[in-house]
């Protein structure tokens, strides 16, 4: 179990804020860590890796000194090696090199240099150079957020794999719902430096539970008045939909604000 | 006949040693740290850049004779004297080049990748072995440009040299000063050969510096 109750006075993009956090993590755990930019995420985790000096106390209750494998949002490799060499330099263990490299399909690889990979053999060649330590506690930063959609489903089977074969207590920051609810168990978001949610995943990320309705949330982003009926664009993700809207309905929305899109009691059909 | 090149080589292999020892920590602390006292270390290091040589020499010179404390001890210490003979052109030197060592070996150091370094840190790799094995080997154009610029500079000294270390023959007589002594009785043919070497030999080494770094950015992208 980990035990973490930490204050730091942080000088964000934001101005000053502290970051306080009271917390604690069950072994074996996936937790994902959520929130704007700028809200901490990104220094909890330095923290818990031992890169940020702070007050109050941290309980890792590990068994050796470097249990903690820590990797970064951009690639960290060390490019006068090659990925095997990568790989020893952090531990002498060329068995375990090989097998990691086999597990990620990396191993015809091995002998290349970071500079001849691309970004997404890069990032996991970075995994398994982290899991030379035998991490007890697995940090990412989100370590997906440069790869392509193809590439990012493949390293998050890897990290699924690698977090169930070594029983890592994983915690990776994410910004992205569907490999937040694939990968994690558990559901953090952070504001302003503090923990504002924190929850099973599912509860968190399906907030409709249950009762069997849709409910998006989007940025509204034009009123059209059409004759009687006002015309709602809402960006959705990456999807732009119309929504019909009575005037009345629409007296209170403000064009540029974040709207919820809902619905209930209709069975939908997924194609 | 080609003693001083002999003595100028030696005298700049001999400071590229010494100085690679030190400014090795000193660059290093330079790039890592955001100290408040930074930029005066930074500053200190440069006014050989920017110092005439003579008064870099005539310091030198005050600071090493017999009659400065420090010139004095090793008098009456050692009984060596520091001033006009071989080992004060290599304290000269040392002083003379210290920028050219430190300032390419500090910018390689800061262009490296801050994520990389912890990543050696966090697998538990000490500073040690973190400069040996992961920031020297990725700053070879760097390390070379420092090493070959502070050899050449240190060849190409003139004015310190002749202040600290006057004109002895096989002692202190560098290439150099030898040329400036024959235009003086003007012996043109031996200040023509000279001059030929010198200006040669430089072409060639930055020659091979600048090659050697074009190739060493195509391979690993650094």
């Amino acid at each position: 179990m980990i035990k973490i109750n930490i204050h730091k006075a942080l000088h964000g993009v934001n101005g000053e804020m502290s970051l306080d956090v009271n917390l604690n993590i069950k072994k074996g755990e996936f937790v994902a860590l959520t929130g704007a930019s700028g809200s901490g995420k990104t220094t909890l985790l330095r923290i818990l890796a031992g890169l940020e000096e702070i007050e109050g106390k941290i309980e890792l209750n590990t068994s050796h000194k470097h249990a903690i494998g820590f990797m970064h949002q951009n690639e960290a490799l060390f490019p006068n090696m090659t990925v095997l060499q990568n790989l020893l330099f952090i531990a002498k263990d060329k068995e375990l090199a090989i097998h990691l490299l086999t597990l990620t399909n990396l191993l015809k690889l091995q002998e290349r240099y970071p500079n001849t990979l691309s970004g997404g053999q890069k990032q996991r060649v970075s995994l398994c150079r982290v899991m030379m330590q035998r991490p007890e506690i697995l940090l990412l930063d989100e370590p997906l957020s440069a790869l392509d959609a193809k590439m990012r489903t493949k390293l998050q089977i890897d990290i699924l794999k690698l977090h169930k074969e070594f029983k890592t207590t994983t915690i990776m920051v994410s910004h992205d719902p569907s490999e937040i609810y694939k990968l994690s168990t558990r559901t953090l978001t952070l504001e302003n430096g503090k923990i504002i949610k924190d929850g099973n995943t599912k509860e968190v990320l399906l907030k409709t539970q249950g009762s069997q309705k849709f409910s998006f949330e989007g940025e509204l982003l034009e009123l059209k008045e059409v004759d009687v009926v006002v015309i709602a664009i809402v960006a959705i993700g990456q999807q732009i939909v119309e929504i019909v809207l009575s005037k009345e309905e629409a007296k209170n929305l403000k064009v540029g604000t974040n709207v919820t899109l809902s619905t209930k009691s209709f069975s939908p059909s997924v194609h | 006949m080609f003693e001083p090149f002999y003595i100028s080589f030696k005298l700049a292999s001999i400071t590229v040693l010494i100085l690679f020892l030190i400014s090795l920590p000193l660059s290093w602390y330079l790039s890592q740290t955001s100290s408040k006292i930074k930029p005066f270390l930074e500053a200190l290091t440069a006014l050989p850049i920017v110092l005439p040589p003579s008064v870099l020499g005539f310091y030198i010179l005050v600071a090493l004779s017999q009659n400065s404390p420090l010139g004095a001890f090793f008098k009456e210490t050692f009984d060596i004297s520091l001033v006009f003979n071989f080992t004060s052109l290599v304290i000269a030197s040392c002083f003379y080049s210290l920028p050219f060592m430190v300032q390419p070996l500090q910018s390689g150091f800061e262009s490296l990748n801050k994520n990389m370094l912890e990543a050696s840190y966090l697998a538990g790799k000490s500073t040690l072995q973190t400069i040996f094995f992961v920031a020297l080997p990725n700053i070879k154009p760097a390390l070379i440009t420092a090493i070959i610029i502070t050899f050449a500079h240190t060849v190409g000294e003139f004015g310190v040299v002749l202040m600290v270390g006057g004109s002895i023959p096989g002692e202190t007589k560098v290439a150099s000063v030898a040329i400036y002594e024959m235009v003086e009785i003007m012996d043109y043919k031996g200040a023509h050969i000279y001059s030929a070497i010198m200006l040669g030999m430089s072409f060639v080494v930055l020659l091979s510096v600048y090659t050697f770094n074009a190739k060493h950015k195509r391979k690993f992208g650094l």
